[in-house]
This record gives C-alpha cells, sequence and structure tokens, in this order.
C-alpha cells in the first residue's frame, strides 16, 4: 500500500471532522459511537450526527464526528477523513471531502480508478480480508469490520488505544467473551495503518482536559430524565420517530429508579396507546385526576392530536407534550431534522387556541425544559409544548452533567384539597378566585365539595353548561389573560452581545444555537463584522425579546423551515417589523451548520449596499 | 341556556345505609327529549348507585359527545366528570383509572360515539381489561345532527324519512366477546328491573364491563320500519339472564326458578347470582354466549348479563400498579433525588 503523500495543508490539532460511510443494519452505530467516546474521554469536546436513512437494513447511512477543541457545539460542514465503507454511496462520499482531506476505503475489492480525486488523498486498507482470515461466523465479519476501521482512524489521529481498551470493556461489561475479539479487531485495523501509513496525516488530535465535567447524552434520554425528576407518574405514547426513544428511556430509568424495592410494584404507569389521538387522551384523563402525566411525539401525531389539545386548553386541564420534530409535511423524511412544528405547536387546536411552548437547543435544556414543563402545565392549568428535534432528541451531545437540587419542589399549582375545601362554602372550577386569571381545581373523588364537571362544551366561569354569549366570552377572555400573564414566568431568551454598537442581530431558536454562535464568530473574524445573538427558549414570547430586536435595523431569523414560521410568530405576537426580520431559512434535514448563515449575512448586507 | 338545577324535595324519600335519598345521587336536569330512552337509562345509574350505598362523590363519569354522552351531567352530581370529544371517552377513562383505581368509572356513550368515531378506542379499552362500567345508550340513529343511521342500525331499518339502510351492523356485544371483555351485557332502557341490577353487577365486577343498552330515540327512531323503536324492542325483547347484585352481607334467600341459579364471587366483595331464563346456558361460557348471539331467532333482541369471567387480570395488574395511587404518591417516592443522578451520569461521561 501507498504511504500517505500529498498533505501539503499544515497540521490540524483538534479541528477536523471524520464522516464514517457505512450500509445500515450492520453495526457500525456502536463502532462509530466508541470512536467519538474515545476523543471525548480524552479531554477533546466533539460533536457527533448520525446521519440515518428511514430504514431496517441496506441503506446508506453516515455517521459524523467533528473534533472540536475549541468547543464548537454545531456541524461544521466540512469533511476531512471519510472513512468509504459502501459502495453504493462511494462516489458522493468522495465529492463531500473537503480539499486537502482523506480518504480511507476498503480495498479488498478494486476501487473503480475513475473515481479519485487529486486534491484527496486516498488509503486503501484490506479491511473484508482481513476479518475474513480472522473471524470464522459471517455476522462476525460484518461486525468486526467497524472495529477494524476505528483501528485505523485511531493510528492516523492519535486515539488513545489505552481509552480505547477501557470502552470497550465497559461497552461488552455484560458479555466479557466479546472483549478479546472486538480488540483484536481494533489492533488489527491500527497496525495495519502504523506498518503501511508512515507519514502522519495533517489531522491529529492531542488530550486535552475540556471534558471532564461533560457527559455525551442524547436530548430524548434527557428528557426522560427530566420527566422522571419532575414527578410524572404517567405516560402515554404510540410510537414514532424520532421521539421513542424518550419513551424508551423513561421505561428503562422508571425500572431502574421507580420500581418499590419491597413490594415490586411500579411506581409508575407506561401505556402504549392505540394511536396518537389515544396517547393524550390518557394523558389529559390521568392530569385531571391529578398525577403529573406526559406524552412524547412527532408532528404527525401533534396534527392527531390536535382536538384533544384544544379541550385541555379550554378546560383546563394540564399536560406535557414533547414534539421530537422530524422533516414535514405529511410523512416527510422520517429520519431527517427540521423545526416545521413551531406554528402547530404555538396554535394547536381548532379556535382560539394559544398554548405554552419551550424550545430547548441541547440534551441539558432537554432536561431542565422536562421538568420546567410540569411546573408550567400545572401553574397555568394547560397544555405546555417542549419542541424539540431529531438533531437534539437522537443525536449524542456533549453537554455539561445534568444536575439535581434535591430542596426542588414541584410547582403543582392552585389545588384545593380536602382541608381547603372544607373551610369554603362552595367550590366552582373556573371562577377566578385570586385574579390572576388561574382558578383553583381539584382531585375527583377527593372530597364531595371538589366535584365539578369538565367540559369542552361552552361553560360559565361556575362550571355550568352554556351558550350565553357574554358567560363564554368572559371564561374565554380568562384563559387568553392567563397565557399572556406566561409570558414572563416562561425560560426567557438568551442574549449574547458582542460588546460593541451594532445595528446587526442573529436572532433563532433551538438547536441552530451552535451553529448561529460560530456563524458570528466567524463573521467578525473574516468580515470584521459586529453582531448581537438572541436565542428564543419560549412561547409566549417574553418582554426581553421583544426589546431586543427594538434595538437593530436588521434582526436575522434563522430557523429550520421553508416558511420562516418563527418569523410570523414573531410578526404576529411583538411589535417587530417584518422589515426588520429578515429569514435565513435551512431547512433541508441536516443539523444547522455555519456557512449557509454566513452566506446569507454576506449576501443580504451586499444586498444592502 | 345553562344547566337547570333540580328542586329538592326528599323529605318522604327512603334513606340507604349512608342515610342519602335518590335525589343525592341525581345531577342537574335533562335537557334530552321527552320520552327519551336516555332518560330512564340516567334513573337507572341513579337507583343502581343508591342502592349499591355508594358514596357519591367517589364515582368519576366520563363520556364523548353526543345525546347520550350528555347524560353524565344528569346524574351523580356530586361526582366530577369529563366529558371529553367524540369517540375518545375510552383513553381518558384509561388514564384516569391508571392513576387512580379507588374510584368507579362511569363511562357514558352511544352508538356512533363507540361504534364509528370511536371503535377503535372502544375495543382497546376492552383488550386493556380497563376496569370500568360502560355503558352505551344504543338506539341506531344520531340524534344530535337529526337522524342519521348509526354503525348499529340494521339491515332493512328505515330511517324517519324512508331512506332503508343496507349495510350490516356492528353489534357491541359480539365485539366484545371476540375482543376478549369480561363482563359483556345488553339492556333495555324500558327494564329498569333487568337494568339496576346489571349496573350492580357491573359496579361489582373487575374489569371492563359492557352494558349494550337499547335505548329508543323518540323523536328521530321510534317510528313503524325502524328497528330500535320502543314497540319493535318490546316486540323481540327477550331476557335470557337476570342478574342480581347480593352485598357481601346480606343472604341469598330468592327462590329461583327456571333451572335454578349460578353465583358469581365478585373480586371487589359481594356475589352475582345469575337466574336462567328459559334456556339452558351458562353465562361463564363464552361459546355459549357466542352461539346463542349467532343463533338468535329473527328480531330477537337478546339481553341480561351474556358473559362474565371474574378471574382475568385488569389493566392495574397487568402494569403492576402499586396499591397507593399515582395520583396522590409523594413525590419523594417519584423523585430519585442528586445522589442517584449523580450515579445515573457515570454511564453518560
Amino acid at each position: 500500500m501507498n504511504a500517505v503523500t500529498g498533505t501539503s495543508a499544515r497540521t490540524r490539532v483538534n479541528d477536523f471532522v471524520i464522516k464514517i460511510a457505512n450500509v445500515n443494519g450492520t453495526g457500525s452505530a456502536s463502532a462509530n459511537g466508541l470512536l467519538m467516546k474515545a476523543i471525548f474521554r480524552m479531554g477533546i469536546p466533539v460533536v457527533g450526527k448520525n446521519l440515518f436513512p428511514s430504514n431496517i437494513q441496506g441503506l446508506p447511512t453516515w455517521y459524523e464526528i467533528r473534533v472540536t477543541g475549541d468547543g464548537w457545539t454545531g456541524r461544521s460542514g466540512e469533511v476531512d477523513i471519510m472513512v468509504a465503507m459502501n459502495l453504493e454511496s462511494y462516489a458522493r462520499d468522495l465529492k463531500d471531502v473537503s480539499p486537502g482531506g482523506v480518504l480511507i476505503y476498503d480495498s479488498t475489492w478494486p476501487r473503480p480508478s475513475l473515481l479519485s480525486r487529486d486534491d484527496v488523498t486516498v488509503l486503501g486498507i484490506p479491511l473484508a480480508r482481513m476479518c475474513n482470515e480472522n473471524f470464522a461466523n459471517a455476522r462476525t465479519r460484518v461486525l468486526m469490520k467497524n472495529m477494524a476501521y476505528v483501528g485505523v482512524v485511531a493510528a492516523l489521529t492519535g486515539v488513545d488505544m489505552a481509552v480505547i481498551q477501557t470502552l470497550v470493556e465497559e461497552m461488552f461489561g455484560a458479555k466479557p467473551k466479546l472483549i478479546p475479539p472486538n480488540m483484536q479487531a481494533v489492533e488489527m485495523g491500527y497496525n495495519y495503518a502504523k506498518e503501511h501509513f508512515t507519514q502522519p496525516l495533517a489531522f491529529k488530535l492531542e488530550a486535552l482536559d475540556k471534558t471532564s465535567d461533560c457527559i455525551m447524552i442524547d436530548g430524548n434520554t434527557a428528557a426522560a430524565l427530566g420527566c422522571v425528576y419532575a414527578g410524572a407518574s404517567f405516560g402515554a405514547w404510540y410510537p414514532i420517530t424520532p421521539s421513542t426513544s424518550l419513551m424508551d428511556g423513561f421505561k428503562s430509568f422508571c425500572e431502574q429508579l421507580r420500581v418499590d424495592p419491597e413490594t415490586g410494584k411500579n411506581n409508575y404507569c407506561i401505556i402504549q396507546a392505540e394511536d396518537e389521538l389515544s396517547a393524550i387522551g390518557m394523558v389529559i384523563g390521568a392530569s385531571w385526576n391529578g398525577a403529573r402525566a406526559f406524552t412524547p411525539t412527532s408532528g404527525p401525531g401533534i396534527s392527531l392530536m390536535s382536538e384533544f389539545i384544544g379541550f385541555a386548553y379550554y378546560s383546563e386541564v394540564p399536560a406535557v407534550l414533547f414534539d421530537v420534530q422530524r422533516v414535514g409535511p405529511s410523512t416527510g423524511m422520517p429520519t431527517r431534522t427540521q423545526q416545521g412544528d413551531i406554528l402547530l405547536a404555538a396554535y394547536a387546536s381548532h379556535g382560539d387556541t394559544k398554548h405554552i411552548v419551550l424550545f430547548p437547543a441541547n440534551p441539558k435544556e432537554c432536561f431542565d425544559f422536562a421538568v420546567e414543563a410540569f411546573d408550567l402545565a400545572e401553574r397555568f392549568q394547560t397544555p405546555v409544548f417542549v419542541l424539540s428535534d431529531l438533531d437534539i432528541g437522537m443525536n449524542d451531545w456533549m453537554t455539561p452533567k445534568l444536575e439535581w437540587d434535591d430542596s426542588r419542589r414541584p410547582d403543582r399549582g392552585k389545588v384545593y384539597h380536602a382541608a381547603d375545601l372544607e373551610k369554603i362554602e362552595k367550590f366552582y372550577r373556573y371562577l377566578d378566585v385570586d385574579g390572576d386569571g388561574i382558578p383553583y381545581r381539584t382531585i375527583p373523588g377527593e372530597h364531595p365539595k371538589g366535584a365539578y364537571f369538565t367540559r369542552g362544551s361552552g361553560h360559565t366561569k361556575y362550571g355550568g353548561y352554556t351558550e350565553d354569549s357574554a358567560a363564554y366570552q368572559d371564561v374565554l377572555d380568562r384563559i387568553l389573560q392567563k397565557w399572556k400573564n406566561a409570558a414572563t414566568k416562561v425560560p426567557g431568551p438568551e442574549i449574547v452581545r458582542c460588546g460593541k454598537p451594532t445595528r446587526i442581530a442573529i436572532l433563532t431558536v433551538g438547536g441552530c444555537d451552535g451553529a448561529a454562535k460560530e456563524a458570528i464568530a466567524r463573521l467578525n473574524a473574516e468580515d470584521d463584522l459586529d453582531i448581537d445573538y438572541l436565542r428564543v427558549r419560549a412561547f409566549p414570547f417574553h418582554p426581553e425579546i421583544e426589546n431586543f430586536i427594538a434595538n437593530y435595523d436588521t434582526v436575522f431569523v434563522l430557523e429550520q423551515n421553508r416558511d420562516a414560521q418563527l418569523r410570523t410568530l414573531l410578526v404576529t405576537e411583538t411589535t417587530a417589523r417584518k422589515d426588520q426580520l429578515v429569514s435565513i431559512l435551512d431547512y433541508a434535514g441536516m443539523p444547522a451548520n455555519p456557512h449557509l448563515i454566513v452566506d446569507r449575512v454576506r449576501e443580504h448586507i451586499a444586498s444592502q449596499g | 341556556m345553562t344547566s337547570i338545577v333540580k328542586p329538592r324535595i326528599d323529605k318522604h324519600l327512603r334513606r340507604n345505609q349512608l342515610g342519602l335519598t335518590v335525589r343525592d345521587y341525581e345531577g342537574v336536569m335533562s335537557t334530552l327529549c321527552a320520552g327519551c330512552g336516555h332518560d330512564s337509562v340516567t334513573a337507572a345509574f341513579v337507583q343502581a348507585f343508591h342502592e349499591m350505598n355508594l358514596e357519591p362523590h367517589r364515582a368519576a363519569k366520563v363520556s364523548g359527545i353526543g345525546c347520550s354522552s350528555k347524560t353524565t351531567a344528569y346524574f351523580l352530581g356530586q361526582s366530577s366528570g369529563i366529558n371529553s370529544v367524540h369517540g375518545r371517552m375510552p383513553s381518558v377513562a384509561t388514564g384516569a383509572a391508571a392513576v387512580n383505581p379507588d374510584l368507579y368509572y362511569i363511562g357514558v356513550s352511544g352508538d356512533g360515539d363507540s361504534l364509528s368515531i370511536g371503535i377503535g378506542q372502544f375495543a382497546h379499552a376492552i383488550r386493556r381489561n380497563l376496569n370500568m362500567l360502560y355503558c352505551i345508550e344504543n338506539n341506531g340513529v344520531y340524534g344530535l345532527t337529526k337522524g342519521q343511521f348509526s354503525a348499529s342500525a340494521d339491515i332493512g331499518t328505515k330511517a324517519k324519512y324512508g331512506e332503508v339502510n343496507e349495510q350490516p351492523p356492528i353489534d357491541p356485544v359480539l365485539l366484545a366477546l371476540s375482543l376478549g371483555a369480561t363482563f359483556v351485557a345488553r339492556g333495555f332502557s324500558g327494564d329498569k328491573k333487568q337494568l339496576v341490577p346489571l349496573m350492580k353487577a357491573a359496579l361489582a365486577h373487575k374489569g371492563f364491563a359492557l352494558i349494550d343498552i337499547v335505548s329508543p330515540c323518540v323523536t328521530f327512531n321510534d317510528h313503524k320500519g325502524s328497528t330500535k323503536s320502543y314497540a319493535h324492542t318490546y316486540e323481540y325483547y327477550h331476557p335470557v339472564i337476570h342478574a342480581d347484585f347480593v352485598p357481601e352481607e346480606a343472604e341469598i334467600t330468592a327462590e329461583y326458578q327456571d333451572g335454578g341459579a349460578i353465583t358469581v364471587p365478585m373480586h371487589h366483595g359481594g356475589n352475582v347470582t345469575l337466574r336462567k331464563l328459559g334456556r339452558d346456558y351458562d353465562p361463564r361460557d363464552r361459546d355459549q354466549a357466542f352461539h346463542l348471539l349467532r343463533t338468535r331467532e329473527g328480531s330477537e333482541v337478546l339481553t341480561g348479563l351474556l358473559y362474565i369471567d371474574e378471574t382475568k387480570p385488569d389493566m392495574g395488574d397487568m402494569n403492576r400498579l402499586p396499591d397507593e395511587p399515582l395520583n396522590v404518591m409523594d413525590y419523594s417516592k417519584l423523585c430519585p433525588g442528586s445522589a442517584k443522578l449523580a450515579e445515573v451520569m457515570k454511564g453518560y461521561s
């Protein structure tokens, strides 16, 4: 095999992207995770993105590992080392490599000679042949090929083999028999690369100490933990990508943390419903009865739940809904990411309905906002949405360790319990006793005085059925007031000022956070532009958002949908002027990267002369 | 129009063991048409609860949309109720029962609500053996939208203005039997003597108890040619089994004829005694229930407790739910605390 040649660029330490192209269903996920975790354990910040098809076996799949010593949290948009294990996507994978990059392929079979590039170093390793020679079982051979390329990348970039050894031991803790063959495969790749590629690559890892307070976790798992810690005791759901792992996580944490050690009974209940309509109905039933209840779903599920969401809104039953957004409309691209449900969530259901929506940007916020969502839902007696997305929900993110304050108690909102009911003459469910728009509720069956009738039909403030215009309006207006009051109780925006006077800002939401911040830094370094930053974290909009926008001539609104849904919401719900808000729309289904943002900002500024 | 509160005149009414009269089990005034079968069912609920000496606030009423679903406001005014969306009552009941199994869940639905828009939820509530009394007030017609056929309309039945139904009906009793329901009964709003004991037996049952109640619509489906009219139902009405609920403390003293009685001990205490009426039939045998219903003669409306199985686990058992209801469980039992979280975090570092 050839030695490495043609890498004239300067060496890049802890700043490059490894992309692994593979076939879905070949077990590559654990090998890719191992490689990323090894770099993370070396103290070097990483960003991992699993770009997978809606398929169980056979279609192309990619895994991207961005090594970022500077700690950026988004994709870079470059590919420096491509591990091209899928013949079917080989041509495209070669094309994706950035100039000066490296392509690693399985040289067991000849590579079509046409598919080569002068500005890319191509390295062949006979991975299949080595695995066939060393492992007997057909499935093992396929699996070990993945471990072997981990070894190759480790040798070429400088991954600490001791770290890999530890991780493999952790990985197969329950099946120690699998440790030696897996290590053998890693070493096979490692040794081959060391022997055959003697010249150093331009991409190098050097251990840092930047990850010791961090974990690698996906947003769905973090949200599931949030539900456990919030004290949610009931969850209903219907399986849908990309939200399924949220309920899987909740189930496994509950099995671990919520089974009564004495009785063996579950201090939780999870029901897999027949569809999403039923899932939200169950949540409403459980919540009406006084438990903390939630459902995780994705856009199509929200569409189906819409009627019940309006019911919960109007009859003032708390509910927590996680919408892990995927690409729409319709079935769309179920394994790709988007922020296409912003307007849907904000106004879900027929008639006048406005909801509380929280927008986490990373797994840490998925945890925090899950906890927050239950408090808000019970405080305001209304459905609350946590609008995550596939990128946040399903990818492993480096995030600070999740922590819990043991003095924290849930805010159950305004509830009359038996003792309170004894003291009052008569209870009316929808009466604004305190003048804050929030009535008291009771736990059904707890006390005869607390009985009330919940209905989605017109009702008076005393809870009776009505078709009287004034009585109807009275209740509907109070519900709006309640929603408006929530604006200062929801998480406020994240604001980062550049520290210099400027008339330009970028405003965004959710997982675009990392890409936006990186774009701002690049525009500052390369174009000398000073840009302030705001990330919306909840709806109704905190007053700070409106105040912020008023300070700029141009606010770029970055979001991941075609129709500028966040911008629409800002124009509708704040005093922001349409001409102030310039859209940057990145809705192709991939996690955001800074390129598009930098280009759009430059284009706009150029067009303004 | 607002709901009308009934005047209380109950000085001379019989008081039950809790010292309550039937008035204590009533709700607001019905707004249904005069003579509606549903109002008789409402009265039967009141009587059943009163006779069983149940605390009025320990029930939770759940319903969907339609004339039948409105009736949950007309009984048990001291119970909480939730009148949800069309066809989705079973899901609300499921969530409610999961977090507090200690209440009596009373579901009231109609043939449109349960057999068309809500047939999926109806079926899955049965599969889960949700512990509730589920009544379908079945009149074969959509009342609130003025007279369209429902999915329970028989072949050949005539609508008010002459249209003839040609699609086969969905029989909730057969459907429930095939889905594994553990308590399946049919009643008639015009026979409270049969219906009240059926309701009492259903309330004592642990698991999903269906009572399909033929309940004629006087306005849109009570004409000649309708198979769900009062006249037609009276003509073809055929009770096959009479159920009596006998509380634990009471001795069984009644003398039963026609082949004697079957006694089924109920999970929540007491017994249900089943009296055979003229046919040799054992309602504990599912095959016999199917056979009886499939071999009925012509328009015969077979009523009574047609099937019972008191041995099956209910939803709470299947989900290993604790004795203490989840809705009142203290936060200390639900939140694992910071030390546990730190332990969990080790798996992600």
